[in-house]
């Protein structure tokens, strides 16, 4: 580990302390509609659509609409994808896609997983990544976001039988957040140089008289909703690895910093629209102190230098990175890979600067553990604080229990219902990995896609299912997963790891909103104290650690003491 | 239901329209007028033919020039075929195929521990560059095979170090097409 290693956590960590506040602040006012600038954009929307914007919707049909939008955009990328012969922007004259690996893609896009069981460069054309794929990283990160809003208002309402509406909250979220944004950043990608083209793949002969064919394709506009949208879905199979995706440092940092942007402005959002900008605050220091932890790790690890390898130079100097080099690019080296992974997990994005399956047992198992707790580390758009919240409630019940009164969570009562939707969404998550995971070590289809063997195998399996059900999207890429095996159980973790979420949150936001609110009396256990922070942080490790950690223990735990003892697996 | 599933389908191909095809080619409109050989991938042309792009590797193996790292994105450095090799630490493949890079590199600079860079592959299976260390340490072959003095083309290593950008992001590089390029041109400049 290096100084200079740790000052670009720092520089990141402030550089996001000061922009999360005014972004949160201005998504609170988007979303009680105190902006208008793009007003005749957003009527024209609702007009030609029919959505009648001045009604409220109760949590129902909220999630109703929520679904049904989901299934037609799902159903329209899947069509795009399988006729994609037939569509312009197709240069290389790329076949349509699989029917299997085409549904599986599709899932992934709309429950914004991006995961990805294909080489873009080689299956998608640019109709599919821009219209299919692209579309889906604007509208599942616009969707999180307005998810995370109606749960939301249901804390901040009093005996309100609507959460807001679906269609507007879907449409502010894309025109006055998202979409800005990207128009500046995608340039300040390209000017990093991130390529912006429509061009056919250029075919170069090199220095050595050998021919090289470079892909194109319009990467900077996609790249920049894939990061902000917390998607993660590379234009190219290398991902933010690949040169044409992320060219510098300086784009590194960008693309690292827009994945948490939005996530940390929300826990503003939270604390105004609640009215307590210190229970914001306090959320905002249990996600800091865990992503520290994690990055700490992982940095370690990773800058450590393996000890099965002789007549190497493994050490950090001035003149190099050091350290784990596998599937990592020089210009990042270990520091920034091991903090863009960390961040990419914290959140939902899944998007990768290196490739975790490389990487050291311990450094591996940090990607992993951040997606088992939940992806609440800020977390994907809006997923991240819903997720949170969870743990919230589960916090304040923890601690009525403790002092055997009511709980109470900003001036509402939790109740038996609350409790139930919020068990069923902690449970779930689990449920789904570890069933599937099970599965799949015992069966030949399952065990087929395994590449490296021994503890790692297993590691690569839990990840899978991991990162599918908490739609993060990243993978220990080695594992062969476009097989009917996977690409079957993979799309049905992430419509689960989707959906059956969302839908008890939203019922959850329903609850909340109908609920009286009470006073804050003597008793009522304050959220916006240290206190508080120390009793989430402790509620989220122990929940995840008792679920995850046996498995854990004989995937990546077991790998790292074998490793130093020399043992390999061949 | 039925009425909500009517918006659904409208606000899908409306948006479609906006967010799918509109602002993709806005933005490719804007890179292309304000940036165009960034946009295209900075491809370099020499005598009329394009020899690569500045910031994606491609591959040698004379020793008159300088080595990139080993790649997995196909069969080395295919740029419509990224990608890393995904090998675990613990994997017995990982080792014996570092073991033989190393044995292959010691034959050329016996006794010397090869950096770490220049034995691993990178996550784009393009990475354009190698650390300085890794370029320091190749230049006796590369001497050697132009019948240069070890200075001048240590010299030129040194002038094709990129440093941290900003001074304290990322890491120190060199640009391995680029480090080639000028070691062509100050032979043919000779």
């Amino acid at each position: 580990m290096t100084a200079n290693g740790w000052l670009q956590f720092l520089i990141y960590f402030v550089v996001l302390l000061v922009c999360m506040r005014p972004l949160g602040i201005y998504i609170a006012g988007v979303f009680s509609g105190k902006y208008s600038f793009l007003g005749p954009l957003e009527k024209a929307i609702y007009r030609v659509c029919g959505v009648r914007d001045a009604e409220e919707m109760s949590w129902r049909e909220y999630a109703v609409a929520m679904l049904l939008f989901s299934g037609v955009s799902l159903v329209l990328t899947y069509i795009f994808e399988r006729v994609q012969l037939h569509l312009p922007w197709n240069p290389q004259h790329l076949p349509g896609v699989s029917s299997l690996l085409a549904w599986n893609t599709a899932v992934s896009f709309t429950t914004n997983t991006n995961w990805q069981a294909y080489t873009p460069e080689t299956t998608m054309s640019y109709f599919t990544q821009m219209v299919g794929l692209a579309y889906h990283n604007f509208f599942s990160g616009a969707v999180g976001i307005a998810v995370a809003i109606a749960l939301v208002r249901g804390i901040a309402r009093r005996e309100s039988k609507t959460i807001g509406n679906f269609w507007v909250d879907t449409t502010r979220a894309c025109l006055y957040v998202l979409l800005p944004i990207c128009i500046v950043y995608a340039l300040a990608l390209v000017g990093q140089g991130a390529i912006q083209n429509l061009h056919p793949y250029t075919v170069a002969h090199t220095l050595e008289h050998q021919t090289q064919t470079i892909a194109q394709g319009p990467v900077a506009s996609q790249e920049a909703i894939k990061m902000l949208g917390t998607n993660g879905g590379g234009f190219f199979n290398a991902n933010s690895a690949h040169p044409f995706e992320n060219p510098t440092p300086f784009s590194n940092f960008l693309e690292m910093f827009s994945i948490f942007l939005i996530g940390a402005a929300l826990t503003v959002t939270l604390g105004r629209m609640t009215g307590s900008p210190g229970h914001g605050w306090a959320v905002f220091a249990c996600m800091s102190v865990l992503f520290a932890a994690g990055f700490t790790v992982a940095y370690w690890a990773e800058a450590h230098p393996n000890p099965t390898l002789h007549g190497v130079d493994q050490r950090a100097g001035t003149l190099q990175s050091g350290g784990n080099m596998e599937g990592k690019e020089t210009r990042f080296g270990v520091a920034d890979s091991a903090l863009f992974a960390t961040i990419t997990t914290d959140a939902s994005c899944g998007a990768i600067n290196s490739w975790h399956d490389s990487f050291t047992p311990l450094g591996g198992m940090v990607p992993l553990t951040n997606i088992m707790l939940g992806e609440i580390i800020f977390g994907g758009v809006g997923s991240g604080l819903y997720g949170m919240i969870i743990f919230v409630v589960l916090s304040v019940f923890i601690a009525g229990l403790m002092v055997g009164r009511t709980p109470e969570y900003l001036g509402k009562k939790i109740e038996a219902f609350d409790v139930k939707m919020s068990m069923l969404y902690v449970l779930i998550f689990p449920l789904v990995i570890l069933t599937l995971s099970a599965i799949s070590v015992l069966c030949p289809a399952g065990l087929a896609g395994i590449t490296n063997p021994g503890p790692h195998g297993l590691s690569q399996i839990l990840y899978a299912y991991s990162s599918a059900a908490g739609n993060n999207g990243s993978a220990f890429g080695g594992l062969n997963a476009n097989t009917t095996w996977y690409n079957t159980t993979l799309g049905f973790t992430m419509l689960s790891g989707r959906f059956l979420m969302m839908i008890p949150m939203l019922a959850l936001a329903g609850n909340l909103a109908r609920k009286k609110s009470i006073p804050p009396s003597p008793g009522t256990f304050p959220v916006n104290t240290a206190l508080f922070t120390v009793l989430l942080t402790g509620v989220i490790l122990i929940v995840g650690a008792l679920t995850f950690f046996p498995a854990l223990s004989l995937g990546p735990i077991l790998e790292h003491l074998l490793l130093q003892h020399g043992t390999l697996f061949s | 239901m039925k009425s909500t599933l009517n918006i659904a389908i409208r606000y899908t191909l409306v948006t479609t329209v906006l967010l799918g095809i509109v602002y993709p080619l806005v933005v490719t409109g804007l890179a292309q007028l304000t940036m165009k050989n960034k946009a295209n991938g900075q491809l370099i042309v020499q005598d009329g033919q394009v020899i690569g792009s500045a910031i994606i590797g491609q591959g040698f193996t004379s020793d008159r020039y300088f080595h990139s790292r080993p790649s997995a994105a196909g069969s080395g450095y295919d740029a419509q075929n990224s990608g890393g090799s995904n090998l675990a630490q613990s994997n017995k493949a990982l080792e014996t195929r570092i073991d033989s890079d190393v044995a292959a590199w010691q034959k050329k600079i016996p006794g010397k521990p090869v950096p770490i860079g220049l034995v691993t592959t990178s996550g784009s299976g393009l990475d354009p560059d190698i650390s300085p260390e890794g370029a320091l340490y190749q230049v006796p072959v590369v001497a050697a095979a132009r019948h240069l003095p070890e200075a001048t083309v240590r010299a030129l290593v040194e002038s094709h170090i990129e440093g941290r950008q900003l001074g304290f992001l990322g890491e120190p590089r060199v640009n391995v097409l680029e480090l080639n390029l000028a070691l062509d041109q100050l032979a043919s400049a000779k």
